[in-house]
């Protein structure tokens, strides 16, 4: 059945996102991180949808389109700030500070 | 046997993370990160979830990493010097991320029988076979209907709406990335 240490790779995953979104500045490797801590939810879905069945499999695939739809859209304005600034450094993304 | 492969799949799958988080390139970063994903469908596989496995590979390792290829290869970012943030965030990182992990590594020690006998309606009993009926159901469905059918019943039934509302998403998505990726005309 493997649900505990399942549940435990997907916290050392999640953490290791969260790790990577707070080190890096490169935007494009923080949309990685992020990908990566959408994983680690996947993976405890998928193990707890053994006991609570075929409903974790489905919210599985809502998470997979809702990454997808983001992974789209956070990309195209990741082009769009690099037209504006030639560089992906959020050292350098502060359009909004006042 | 099936421990064993997870254990090597699972350190396969840290490895690969830690050194997506920490290489300099970003290219190598997300090629780390394709391998990330194989492993997690390995043990998707492991864990009784075919069809997901197969989603996992398709979806992530293949559609939205190959996006991802694209737009570093657009923007041309194949030689960037390190950005790392500094020692101070380093140290306020490995804090807040030791804190987070220490939490959530407590559930490593979970199995059926404690989720079971956690569960306040059944104070004393804690057989988990009779617990998480659902599991079981959803177990006779794909020795019943097959991997794809015992999936695709609850989508196409119970959770037909949010499978609807989806699509209204995904073609937000589309227009949105047309919209913000469009040159001024």
């Amino acid at each position: 059945m493997l649900l505990g240490p399942a549940l435990g790779l997907s916290a050392i995953l999640f953490s290791l996102g969260v790790a990577g979104v707070l080190l890096r500045r490169n935007a494009i490797v923080l949309f990685m991180c992020i990908e990566l801590m959408l994983n680690a939810v996947n993976l405890s879905f998928v193990a707890l949808a053994q006991l609570h069945g075929a409903g974790g499999y489905v919210m599985v695939f809502f998470v997979m389109t809702v990454a997808a739809a983001e992974a789209a859209v956070g990309l195209a304005i990741i082009i769009g700030i690099f037209r504006h600034k030639q560089s992906v450094d959020l050292g350098n993304i502060n359009l909004l500070r006042g | 046997m099936t421990e064993v492969v997870f254990y090597i799949f699972a350190a396969a799958a840290v490895i690969s993370a830690a050194l997506c988080i920490l290489q300099r390139s970003p290219i190598a970063a997300a090629l780390w990160l394709v391998s990330t994903m194989f492993s997690l469908a390995a043990i998707y596989v492991l864990l009784n979830a075919q069809f997901i496995a197969a989603i996992q590979v398709l979806v992530y390792a293949g559609a939205v990493m190959v996006l991802f290829l694209f737009v570093i290869m657009l923007l041309n970012l194949g030689h960037a010097q390190s950005d790392i943030r500094g020692p101070s965030t380093v140290a306020a990182t490995l804090v807040i991320v030791g804190l987070l992990g220490v939490e959530l590594i407590a559930l490593f020690t979970y199995s059926p029988r404690q989720l079971a006998s956690e569960l306040p309606q059944w104070p004393t009993f804690t057989d988990p076979a009779t617990v998480f009926v659902a599991g079981k159901i959803t177990q006779q469905a794909t020795e019943a209907r097959g991997v794809v059918g015992a999936v695709a019943a609850p989508l196409f039934q119970l959770y037909l709406i949010p499978f609807e509302i989806t699509s209204i998403l995904l073609l937000v998505a589309m227009v949105g990335a047309v919209v913000l990726a469009k040159r001024k005309v």
